[in-house]
């Protein structure tokens, strides 16, 4: 599955190497003249001036709109019999209703609720397990590094999926129980792009500053090191996100999560129940799926436009050549060790 | 060599954490495998199928360090236990019987998806900017963000339901012998073509994507600037170039991708109703079936690691900076 859920691995990492070394220098340079302006601002600036990310963040604003205010568009249990069975959609019924009779809409509308929920808490879990394991290791090096880097290769070998269906067969079902599942599943990947940035960051000059000058290592890391690494966070906690609301649904879809709660993947998981394919009813199936795809598409935009405005080289001109490029190949590389 | 031992060792190790892991995970689950089982069938198991249960789930009342022994002889020597919903057949059989279909199906799928993918990527990066470029990406991304077995859903009801083209689950049909005749393989084949186009459909953005960056970034070597100096033809620039030293990340995700082709396939195989292990683990989690379900999960772990250790020793051969370490 991980192939078709989680992030592609090389995406996020082939641009790892590159940012914080331009940007540190650049921002060096420019201190050194006579504009000593606000590198910070350069992220917030970038994002809000390019056209992806805009469009990725209305998106998404839509959709967290929507999960708020369901209770009051759709006052109620979403998931009571309201009409006769398999209508099609009509002006009472926007979106028509299951076989059993139940409203699309308002399950679709309360379904976002759970979704997002469990998509951003997992994002979240898992990118600060990732934070704190990636930090670590690179800081500390050595016993604690090799340790760490172990247990996170072997995290990242174990096939997900399989592991997913596993801990959910064990565990006691509830929304609980897939978060736990999906972030002990899906904090690998964060660690290792985290730890590989972090560790170019702590061989810079002022994290030796720092270290010379008596910090405690807990403030090194996450006052020094950590807000260097602010862009690569972010596209990785985009990442875990659509990670999250993936995982979720193909979980629920396969029966393994918490089938009384109402949430997208429960709703495909009922329509495949009901055969509402076999039986043509389309508008049973299409909304959940869309919404989902919509939610992580424009998580996947702004993750994009992350990328296009921290690193350099992805950008619409034509580069002049870099004066030191770090090999591409060195993040494959590293990620063989 | 030290690199191609350090590899193996730490596989061994991977292999050895999910064995415990598997051996953990119902010692420690609240609730009682056993009497859930017990309860769904009625009290109509075997009393020897009941205590093999009992061993391989440790309700056993021995300590604990015995028992992981007991686990650990098992597994080395082969002996996974017999599945209950397919008694009284050993899981070893039912595996065996199954995996062939999922090699098949997310084989094919890989391999054209990766292929398709880099060169796709290629092209892209060398005309930045071109229809490629600008077109395929959003296009692939926006793809990619369908959770897949809806699109295999979608895919499925179209082709399958309404235009008749695929057919609509198995790996072959029903009254067909499996065989090397010319009817079956063909039969075989029909029934492949939507699970794997569905398949390469959403990952082919991946492969697409990674291999686009990494060749931004080769492309802007002084050597390519070497290579266009001497007057190479751009062709022989692309691929012998660019395009051969930006191959590094790609292999090591077909390494990683290899593996998880044996447990990724998951989704589509129950899409599909295809009888590969993927949809044997979700029947064996359906059922209860404890020894299938952790003999599953071995098979497609040791898959996993053994695909990553070949790209490991193909890594060797490929990249001189490896074996200088």
């Amino acid at each position: 599955m991980t192939t078709f859920i989680e992030p592609s691995p090389s995406a996020p990492e082939t641009g790892g190497e590159s940012p914080t070394a331009a940007p540190a220098s650049a921002s060096e340079s420019r201190l050194a003249g006579k504009s000593p302006h606000k590198p910070k601002q350069g992220l917030v600036h970038g994002l809000l001036t390019n056209t992806k990310a805009m469009v990725g963040a209305s998106i998404l604003l839509v959709f967290i709109a929507l999960a708020l205010l369901a209770p009051v568009l759709f006052p109620g249990d979403p998931s009571r019999i309201t009409d006769m069975a398999s209508l099609e959609p009509s002006a009472e019924h926007w979106l028509g209703t299951t076989a059993k009779g139940q409203d699309v809409m308002a399950l679709t509308v309360h379904g976002s609720r759970s979704s997002l929920l469990v998509g951003l808490t997992v994002g979240f879990a898992s990118t600060f397990v990732g934070i704190l394991v990636g930090l670590a290791s690179a800081y500390f090096g050595k016993f604690i590094d090799e340790a760490l880097s172990l247990v996170t290769n072997v995290f990242l070998l174990l096939p997900g999926l399989p592991l997913l269906v596993i801990l959910a067969a064990f565990l006691p079902p509830g929304l609980g129980t897939v978060i736990v599942v999906l972030t002990i599943t899906g904090w690998a990947g964060s660690a290792r792009v985290l730890r590989s940035q972090a560790l170019s960051i702590r061989s810079k000059d002022f994290v030796a500053a720092a270290v010379v000058s008596g910090e405690r290592a807990g403030r090194i890391m996450f006052r020094e090191i950590l807000p260097n690494m602010a862009s690569i966070v972010m596209g990785t906690l985009l990442g875990c996100v659509i990670y999250g609301i993936g995982a979720q649904a193909g979980l629920e879809f396969l029966g393994l999560g918490d089938v009384s709660t109402v949430s997208w993947g429960n709703n495909l998981f009922w329509a495949g129940n009901e055969g509402a394919l076999l039986t043509g009813s389309w508008w049973v199936f299409v909304p959940s799926g869309l919404c989902i795809a919509l939610v992580a598409f424009s998580l996947a935009l702004i993750n994009y436009a992350v990328d296009e405005v921290t690193n350099p080289r992805l950008r619409k001109i034509k580069p002049a050549k870099p004066a030191a490029v770090v090999v591409g190949s060195t993040t494959g590389r590293s990620a063989a060790k | 060599m030290r690199f191609i031992l350090r590899r193996l060792g730490f596989y061994l190790i991977a292999f050895w954490a999910s064995i415990t892991l598997n051996f953990l995970l119902p010692r420690f689950m609240p609730g009682d495998p056993v009497s859930r089982m017990f309860a769904r069938t009625q009290g109509k198991m075997q009393p020897e199928q009941l205590e093999a249960l009992r061993k391989l789930l440790g309700v056993d009342d021995r300590p604990i360090w015995e028992q992981y022994a007991d686990y650990l002889h098992n597994i080395v020597t082969g002996n996974m236990g017999v599945s209950i919903s397919r008694f009284p057949t050993p899981v070893t059989e039912v595996i065996a019987s199954q995996i062939g279909w999922t090699l098949l199906l997310g084989g094919t799928a890989l391999v054209i998806a990766a292929v398709v993918g880099n060169l796709l990527g290629i092209l892209a990066a060398w005309r930045r900017g071109g229809a490629i470029d600008s077109a395929l990406p959003p296009l692939l991304i926006f793809i990619g963000s369908f959770p897949y077995f809806w699109l295999a859903m979608g895919a499925l009801y179209l082709f399958g339901v309404i235009l008749g083209w695929s057919p609509l689950r198995h790996a072959f049909s029903d009254g067909l012998e499996p065989g090397f005749s010319w009817e079956f393989i063909s039969d075989a084949g029909a029934h492949l073509v939507l699970p794997a186009l569905t398949i390469v459909l959403v990952s082919v953005g991946g492969w697409m994507l990674g291999m686009r960056n990494t060749m931004i970034a080769t492309n802007s070597e002084d050597y390519i600037t070497m290579a266009e100096a001497k007057g190479l033809r751009p062709g022989r620039i692309m691929f012998r170039y660019a395009a051969r030293n930006a191959m590094l990340p790609s292999v090591t995700s077909f390494g990683m991708s290899l593996g998880f082709v044996v447990g990724g396939a998951l989704l589509t195989e129950v899409v599909f109703a295809y009888p590969g292990v993927g949809y044997q683990l979700l029947n064996a989690v359906q059922g209860l079936d404890y020894p299938l379900m952790q003999g599953l999960f071995l098979t497609i772990t040791a898959a996993v690691l053994l695909a990553n250790f070949l790209v490991d020793i193909l890594y060797v051969r490929l990249d001189p900076r490896v074996r200088s370490n």
